[in-house]
Order: C-alpha cells, then structure tokens, then sequence
C-alpha cells in the first residue's frame, strides 16, 4: 500500500472463532480494520481491546458502509438472516463453510457448493471464496512473509477476475502463496470434505492435491 | 498461589496387549479403578467427559463417577465435559447434586459441547440450534446452581415456576465451569453468568489463549463479580521416557483423528504435525515426567491458570499404561510441576 492512496479497509463481521484471526491477520499487515456482529459494538468491545487490539468495534451496517472489502466469519446458518441489502456493491470474502457433520443440515445448502448459493443470496455484491479451508488455530501460525521458505498455500475462487485479484493481494499480505481458482465452482475444491481442506499446503503440494482431489468434486 | 491437577477420560475404549478392542464394559469398568487410582497417586480431579461412540463409550459419566465417589475420600469428582446443549439443565444439576451428596461435595461440572457432537441426533436436537440451546441452559443452570427456587422461562424446555429442586447442596454451588475451544464470546458468557473457565487446548500453541484468560478475568470485573479460576484441559500421554510414551500415543492418536478425520471431514494427522504438537509450542502433553511437567508448567504461567486437567488415554491404548500414565502423572508430574512453580 503506497501512501498516496487510501488504504484498503476491512470489515470482518463474526467475532467468534475466525473472526478476530482474520482481524488480527489483517491488522498485522497494515489494513485498518473494523469488526461487527449482529450486536452493539459494545458487546465486543472488551474482546477488541484484548483479542483483537487496534481494531474498531462498530455496528455492522457502519463497519460494511467504509469497507473496501467484507469478510464473512459468521455461522452458516447465521448468513441466512443476514439482509443482502446491508451487503449490495460490496467485494465479499466468503470464509464460511457448510459442514452439516459439525454443525448440522442446512437445507438451502444441500445442493451445490456453499460460496455459489452464498453469491446467489447476495446478486448484488461481489463474492470471492477465501480464508476458509484452513483451521483458525492453524491460520495465525502457519501465516509468514512472502519471502519465507516452505512458505503456505490458500485457495482463493471467484468468477469475478479483478475480485480475485484483490483477494489474492489481501491472502499474500496476511502471509499465504494465493492460489487463484477462476470460479466459485471451482471453489468447491476448498469445501470440507475436498482435498485441502484442513491441511496446509505448500502451493505446489496444493496443486498437485487439488488436481488429485478435483474429479471427486467435478 | 495453590494448583490443582486433574485427569479427564473420555471412556476412550481400551485395547488388549494385541491390540484388540476390549468390551465397552470392561473398558467402564476400567475407569472406575482409573479413577480410585488417580486418588492413590496423588491426583486432585478426576473428570469423566460425555461421548456416546463406539470408540468412546461414555454417555452417563455421572454413574461411573458415583462408583469412584463410594471407593475414594479426596479426590473430586467432574464432567469434563458435559454436553449441556442436548442435556435437561435440571436433571444435569439433579445427577451432580447426588453426586455431590454421594462423595460428601467433591463433585463439579464442565458444561460445554466438547468435541461430541453426537448427542444431538441421538436426542433429536439439530446442531444448527447449538448456540441458542447453550446459552439457554447455561442461564438456566446458573440459577439452578443457586440452589433456591426457581422461575425460568425460554424456548429449549418447560417453563419452571418457583420450583424447588433437590436434592440441596449441604454448602452452596459445587464448582462449575464452561468449556471454551477458542470462542472469545464463549470467554465472556463465562464469565457474565459466573461460571469458571476451562479452556480446551488440543491444537496449536498453547500460549495464544492468554489473551482469553485476561479477557475472562477483565469481564468478570465488568460484570461485577469477583475473580473465578482458569483451567487448562490438553490431551497427553505420561510413560517412562518421551520415546516409549511417543511410541504408545502416536499410533492411536493417528488411528482414531483419522477415523473422525473421514466422519468430519478434516486433516488426518502427519509425523511432522505430532512433532509440532509434542514440541514445546503444541497442545499434546506427551512424553518423560519431567517433559510434561515443564509443559504444564510453562502454559499455566503463560494462560495465568491455577488447575491442569491431562485428558489422558486414547482408544487402543491397555489398562496398565493408562494405570502406569496416572501413576507417574500423581507421583512424578504433579509434584514436580507445583516444584517448578514454587
């Protein structure tokens, strides 16, 4: 980020598990960034100031208003009551996952892959597929600098190219080698069940492992 | 500052000598002696956590705890966890108020989902509805722990009406905690009802939950009530040296994440992830006496915690090595850790 333009700003909405590993992620690669649930900015304020120090509690609405770019850390099953009008013209990162073996069935996502229905909900924002294959314990402390050896892979899938491009930025600034995939479809690849996730990966071992795993999807 | 130290078993199924599984009664059976053990050899709680598997066949931990309580005098007695969602707040505290009448008030509770998520269909609760069922029955269980009357009303069971429920404790709530995997809105509901906060740590450094427990304490002051304690519960192996005890945990270890890996959908272990969990900075205790102490010592500093819970066992592992794993846990670990801390 040059300092004559804006800096990229976040809104992470979710504060439970990934939220504030996100947040933290984020932060720590310079992005400002402010963090909502679906409450006051109040109920998560002493969880700022201790868990995710240096970013701002608002209220969703506010938080998603400023962004650049919106991360979805919440609950599937949450999503669905979440209005798309609070999302509409925004570039979304969808980092949730259905996985009906540890968190139940979903009937609107028994059919097809979850980031699809995800970006068919919101018609009027742009959904990328992201930050959600890795487990959150293991995302703090598997991220390293674009440099570093042996450095680790994450996924990252839209239909929209320049989406996935800023995207691909942000994953590479909080410490993961991005590996685009040209469709949320494509994106099932990342899905429980799929061959990656759960693991973390070296980009190569994440191609090969992709590659292996993607007739089962097809 | 005084330490406590427990044990926690899941029921974990026993293997024999060969490797075969012995019979889910057998293996309860071998829990009861497990745990009048653990008092022989020093330990401060044994805690029995919910599971309704083939592998962890442990669904009413209450009734083997009873058995412990009637053959011991110190030690107390625990949930570890129990899984409160698909649970009758009042009965939970009814069995634990019994418990709590049989052993003369050395019983506790850990209410939490664990890592058992089989209970919901088994009782036809749906596990999209877990948050809302938790918090319900956690408030719920707050008021019950009170021991006066009780009104209540919500949407997860029957309205209660200024109902006495018994049997009374002889002196107050017996202890009760939450367990939390990594939620900081679970850290804070801890601590607005009251309850103690058990952290669950069973992967990644240990160290990065301590934010959680300044969060916990800072909430309590919030809330306006007084400081409560914080425990760690990891899953570990004590043996004579790191070899033997790598040599026993690591292949049932391996075998029973990869058959939840294939049922849940998430990464089989490797030997470099076990060498990183193993290691200084992971969440698995296994090794020497002294290797584990040094662990639990170093993490109940960082996590500013007062009680260490081992989760010891894994399915396939025999009765003697988890009767030699508690013996060297209460006559070696345990002293030597309160030495470290001194």
């Amino acid at each position: 980020m040059s300092a004559t333009t804006q800096p990229t700003r976040l809104a992470v909405l979710g504060a439970g598990h990934v939220g504030p590993v996100i947040a933290r992620l984020a932060l720590k690669a310079g992005y400002p960034v402010a963090i909502a649930t679906s409450g006051e900015p109040e109920d998560i304020a002493l969880i700022t100031e201790l868990v995710i120090p240096g970013a701002q509690p608002r209220w969703a609405s506010d938080a998603v208003a400023d962004a650049d770019i919106v991360v979805l850390a919440i609950p599937l099953h949450r999503f669905l009551d979440v209005d798309p009008q609070l999302l509409n013209g925004k570039l979304v990162v969808d980092a949730m996952n259905y996985w009906p073996a540890s968190d139940g069935v979903l009937a609107a996502f028994e059919d097809g892959g979850s980031s699809e229905i995800v970006a068919r909900r919101l018609a009027g924002s742009t959904v990328v597929k992201a930050l959600n294959h890795i487990g959150y314990h293991e995302l703090e402390d598997r991220a390293r600098p674009a440099d570093a050896p042996g450095r680790r892979a994450a996924g990252v899938a839209g239909d929209d190219p320049a989406a996935v491009a800023t995207i691909a930025g942000l994953v590479d600034a909080i410490g993961y080698d991005p590996v685009r995939l040209d469709s949320l479809r494509a994106g099932r690849v990342l899905q429980p069940g799929g061959p990656v996730f759960g693991v973390v990966l070296t980009s190569r071992e994440f191609e090969r492992a992709m590659r292996a795993g993607a007739g089962s999807l097809a | 500052m005084t330490y406590t130290f427990g044990l926690d078993t899941f029921g974990d199924r026993n293997g024999d000598t060969d490797g075969r599984p012995l019979s889910h009664a057998q293996t309860i059976r071998n829990v009861a002696e497990e745990g009048v053990f653990a008092e022989q050899a020093g330990v401060d709680f044994f805690g029995i956590g919910e599971h309704h598997t083939e592998y962890f066949p442990m669904p009413a931990g209450d009734v083997v705890l009873a058995a412990i309580a009637a053959r011991t005098e110190r030690i107390h007695l625990g949930s570890a966890v129990t899984v409160l969602s698909s649970d009758d707040p009042v009965r939970v505290f009814q069995r634990y108020s019994t418990l709590n009448a049989i052993s003369g008030g050395r019983a506790e509770v850990i209410l939490g989902r664990g890592s058992s998520i089989d209970s919901f269909p088994l009782f036809g609760y749906d596990l999209a509805d877990y948050e809302e069922l938790f918090d319900e029955k956690a408030t719920l269980f707050a008021e019950l722990l009170k021991g006066g009357p009780v009104t209540w009303e919500g949407k997860t069971r029957a309205p209660l009406l200024d109902q006495d429920v018994v049997p009374h404790t002889e002196s107050g709530p017996f202890p009760a905690w939450i367990g939390v995997g990594g939620n900081p809105q679970s850290v804070i509901r801890a601590a607005r009802l009251g309850f103690s906060l058990a952290l669950a740590i069973i992967g990644g450094p240990p160290a990065r939950f301590a934010p959680y427990s300044q969060l916990f304490q800072r909430a309590l002051e919030k809330f306006g009530r007084a400081p409560l304690p914080v425990l760690v519960h990891s899953p570990g192996h004590v043996a004579a040296t790191d070899e033997q005890a790598r040599a026993e945990f690591w292949p049932r270890w391996r075998d029973i994440i990869a058959l939840m890996a294939a049922e849940r959908g998430f990464a089989i272990p490797t030997e470099e992830s076990f060498e990183r969990e193993t290691g200084p900075d992971g969440a698995l205790y296994v090794g020497s006496p002294e290797t584990v102490a040094r662990k639990i010592a170093a993490n109940l500093q960082a996590l500013e915690a007062t009680r260490f819970d081992l989760k010891y066992g894994m399915p396939g592992l025999t009765h003697d090595q988890l009767m030699t794993n508690i013996e060297l846990y209460g006559g070696q670990v345990i002293p030597r850790v309160r030495e470290l801390l001194g």
